[in-house]
C-alpha cells in the first residue's frame, strides 16, 4: 500500500512508545518452531445450563490469518468474548506465546497485544478522526494542571498511521461518523495495530458492508497480515474468508466443525461444510416445492 | 489498485477547506449570529443600551446565568441532564448562610462547610446515575424535588419564616463578599466580579473541553457511551466529575446570591435549571450529548442578559420577557440545526 520509504520514516519515530513492539514481528512470521502467538485448546464455555462453547481449538500465528466461521448462534461471539478477555473460558487452555495464561479483563488481552476490533468499532461518530483514534490512551504534554493533550502528535500520527493502512483522509479533523463504512473499520484497525496489536481479531468486519468496502476492508486485513500481525478474522462469509485466510476454523452449534489449511479446502466444500451439507440440500428441497412465481404472480 | 484511485481522487481531496467553511464547522456559529441579532435590535429601540453602564448590567445579568450554563454545558457534552441545578444553588446559599449564623461567628466556615456539602450533592446526583443506570432526567428531577423542599423546610424549621437571618454583621462578611459580589473598576468601567468568575470559568471549560484528557473523555462518554468504555475511557468518573463541576457552579452561584443580598430566599431558584439548559441549548450543545462548547454556552448566557435588560432598557413590559427567550431558543435551536446540515452537506 505505502512505499517502503514511508516505512522507514514512520519507524523511526514511534510515537508515544506504549508498545512499540509491533514492527518487531517480521521475524517470526514464517518461524514454526516458535510458538504461536495465541492458542487455544478444547476451549469450552458455559452460561448456567446452556453450553456455548465445546472444544474449540485455535491457532494464530505471526502473519498468518486465522478464518473463523461460522452460522449465526455458532458461538463466535462467544469465542471473540474469550479470546479478548472479556468472558474467562471453563475448560481447557488459552496460551500465549506457548504459556498458559487466563485474562481477568479486556485490559489484560491488550497488555499481551491481543486487540480486537468490534462490530460497532467502539468508535464515536460525532468526534474528529483523530480524537477517536487516541481515545482512551491520549498522549500527553506537560504535568499537573499542565497536562495537556498532544494535539500535534495525535494529528500527525493518526495521518501517518492511516496513510500506511492506505487510506488518504482530506482531513483528520473530519467527524468519523463522515467516513464510509470500509474507512471506519480501517481506522479502527490502524489503531490496533498502533496500539501494539499482535493478534488482531475481527468481528465481522466486512458484514454491513457492499463489496467494494468489503474488498477495501479486506486489504487492509492483508497489510496488517504483512506487518507481521496474527490476525483472526470472525465472519459468516466464506467467500471472504477464502480470499485472506491461511487456516480456517469451523463453527456449528458451539462446537468445532472442522479446521483447514488453506490449501486443503476449496471455497465450494467450505461453503458446503459451513452451510451444513444436509441443512442446504433440505432447504433447495424445501425451496423448490414452492412454486416459483412467474414475472406477474403478485397480484 | 486502491492507490491508483487514491491518487486519482487526490486533486478533489487536496482541495482546501475555506476559512468559512471551518467556521460553519463550529457549534457557537448559531449563538454568535443570535447574539449579534439580538444586540443590535437593543441597540436600535433601546437609546441607553449601548451606554456603558448598561453593557455592564447586561454582563452581570448574564453571568449570573453563565456560570451556571458553562458546567451545565460540559454535562450535556457529557450526555446527562441535572434537573436539580437550580434550587442546587439556592441549597448552596442556604447552607452557607445557616451554617454561618447558627455554628459560627465567621461567615468562612459557612463557606467551606456549604463547597463540601454542595460537591457533596453533585457526587450524589452522579453516583445515583451511574450506581443504578436511571436517566439522569429522572434521577435530577428528584434531587430537584427533595431539595426544593428541603430548602424551604429547613429554613422555616431554623428561622421561622422563608428566609435567611442577615450575615451581614458577621465576620469575614467583607472579605467574602469581595469575593463572590463586589463590584470592580477596570479602566474606568464598573464590573461585577460575577463577570470575571464567569469569564474564568469559561476559559477553563473550554481548556478541559478542547486540551485535555478529560474533554476528549467528556465528549465520548456523551457521543457513545458504550465504545468509550470499550477503549478504556472511565466512563463513571467522568460523569460523576461533570456532576461535580455543576456543583461546584451552583456554590460560587449561591454565595453570590447570599453575599449580594445578604439573606437568601429559600424558594429562589426553581425554574432557572431550565434556563441554564436553554444558554446551553442556544450556545449549540445537543441535547443528545457528545456536541457543544463551553463559549457557545457562555454566548447562550450573554443572549439571555441582553434580553432581559434590554426590555427594560426599551420600557417594555417585563412579562414579555419569557416569551422572547422562548422563541429565541426556538429559533437559535433551528438556526443551528440549518447551519449544521448545511456544513455536513458541503462536507
Amino acid at each position: 500500500m505505502t512505499s517502503p520509504h514511508d516505512h522507514d520514516e514512520h519507524d523511526g519515530d514511534q510515537p508515544d512508545g506504549r508498545r512499540p513492539d509491533d514492527d518487531g514481528q517480521d521475524g517470526d512470521a514464517d518461524g514454526g518452531a516458535t510458538p504461536p502467538l495465541l492458542e487455544l485448546e478444547s476451549v469450552a464455555k458455559h452460561y448456567g445450563s446452556i453450553r456455548a462453547l465445546e472444544g474449540v481449538s485455535l491457532t494464530v500465528r505471526a502473519g498468518e490469518v486465522t478464518c473463523v466461521l461460522g452460522d449465526n448462534g455458532a458461538g463466535k461471539s462467544t469465542l471473540i468474548k474469550i479470546i479478548s478477555g472479556l468472558h474467562r473460558h471453563d475448560a481447557g487452555y488459552y496460551r500465549v506465546d506457548g504459556e498458559e495464561t487466563t485474562l481477568s479483563s479486556p485490559r489484560s488481552a491488550l497488555d499481551l497485544g491481543i486487540a480486537t476490533v468490534y462490530q460497532d468499532l467502539a468508535m464515536i461518530p460525532l468526534m474528529p478522526v483523530w480524537r477517536n483514534f487516541f481515545l482512551g490512551s491520549e498522549p500527553t504534554l506537560g504535568r499537573g494542571p499542565l497536562r495537556r493533550l498532544d494535539v500535534r502528535l495525535m494529528r500527525s500520527t493518526t495521518r501517518e498511521r492511516l496513510l500506511r493502512m492506505g487510506i488518504d483522509l482530506r482531513d483528520v479533523d473530519q467527524p468519523i461518523g463522515t467516513l464510509s463504512g470500509g474507512e471506519r473499520q480501517s481506522v479502527a484497525i490502524a489503531r490496533a495495530v498502533h496500539f501494539g496489536a499482535r493478534v488482531l481479531v475481527l468481528d465481522e468486519p466486512t458484514a454491513a458492508l457492499g463489496v467494494k468496502q468489503a474488498g477495501v476492508v479486506l486489504r487492509r486485513v492483508a497489510a496488517a497480515r504483512d506487518e507481521g500481525l496474527g490476525v483472526v478474522l470472525v465472519t459468516h462469509n466464506p467467500h471472504h474468508a477464502h480470499l485472506v485466510a491461511d487456516r480456517f476454523v469451523l463453527l456449528k452449534r458451539g462446537t468445532m466443525a472442522g479446521a483447514h489449511a488453506a490449501g486443503e479446502i476449496t471455497l465450494d466444500e467450505l461453503t458446503r461444510q459451513m452451510a451444513g451439507g444436509s441443512e442446504l440440500a433440505e432447504l433447495s428441497h424445501e425451496l423448490r416445492r414452492t412454486a416459483p412465481p412467474g414475472p406477474d404472480a403478485h397480484e | 489498485m486502491s492507490a491508483v484511485a487514491a491518487a486519482a481522487a487526490e486533486d478533489e481531496r487536496l482541495l482546501p477547506r475555506s476559512p468559512l467553511r471551518r467556521l460553519i464547522g463550529r457549534p457557537e456559529l448559531g449563538s454568535v449570529l443570535g447574539a449579534l441579532a439580538v444586540f443590535l435590535v437593543f441597540a436600535i429601540v433601546a437609546d441607553n443600551f449601548l451606554r456603558a453602564g448598561s453593557l455592564g448590567t447586561v454582563l452581570y445579568a448574564a453571568s449570573t446565568i453563565g456560570i451556571m450554563a458553562v458546567p451545565v454545558a460540559l454535562l450535556m457534552i457529557g450526555g446527562e441532564f441535572d434537573l436539580s441545578a437550580g434550587v442546587m444553588v439556592t441549597s448552596s446559599a442556604l447552607i452557607s448562610s445557616m451554617v454561618s449564623y447558627q455554628f459560627t461567628a465567621n461567615v468562612w466556615v459557612g463557606v467551606v462547610v456549604s463547597l463540601a456539602a454542595t460537591l457533596a450533592l453533585g457526587l450524589f446526583n452522579g453516583l445515583m446515575l451511574t450506581r443504578t443506570g436511571l436517566p439522569s432526567f429522572i434521577i435530577t428531577l428528584g434531587t430537584f424535588l427533595m431539595l426544593t423542599g428541603l430548602n424551604l423546610g429547613f429554613t422555616k424549621l431554623i428561622s421561622g419564616t422563608v428566609a435567611t437571618k442577615s450575615i451581614a454583621d458577621m465576620d469575614g462578611f467583607p472579605e467574602a463578599r469581595a469575593l463572590f459580589a463586589s463590584q470592580l473598576d477596570i479602566g474606568g468601567f464598573a464590573v461585577q466580579v460575577t463577570v470575571l468568575w464567569w469569564i474564568g470559568l469559561v476559559a477553563l471549560a473550554t481548556w478541559i473541553l478542547l486540551r485535555t484528557t478529560a474533554g476528549n473523555w467528556i465528549f465520548a462518554v456523551g457521543g457513545g457511551r458504550d465504545a468509550a468504555r470499550a477503549v478504556g475511557v472511565p466512563v463513571e468518573r467522568t460523569k460523576i466529575g461533570l456532576y461535580l463541576g455543576v456543583a461546584f457552579g451552583a456554590w460560587i452561584s449561591g454565595q453570590h446570591l447570599l453575599f449580594n443580598y445578604n439573606v437568601v430566599q429559600s424558594g429562589e431558584g426553581v425554574g432557572n435549571e431550565l434556563i441554564y439548559i436553554a444558554a446551553a441549548v442556544i450556545g449549540g450543545c445537543l441535547l443528545t450529548g457528545g456536541y457543544g462548547s463551553a463559549i457557545g454556552a457562555a454566548v447562550g448566557a450573554l443572549i439571555f442578559g441582553m434580553t432581559s435588560k434590554g426590555i427594560v432598557f426599551a420600557q417594555w413590559d417585563p412579562n414579555w420577557f419569557k416569551f422572547f427567550l422562548g422563541a429565541m431558543l426556538l429559533l437559535a435551536t433551528l438556526l443551528n440545526l440549518w447551519i449544521r446540515k448545511r456544513a455536513e452537506a458541503a462536507g
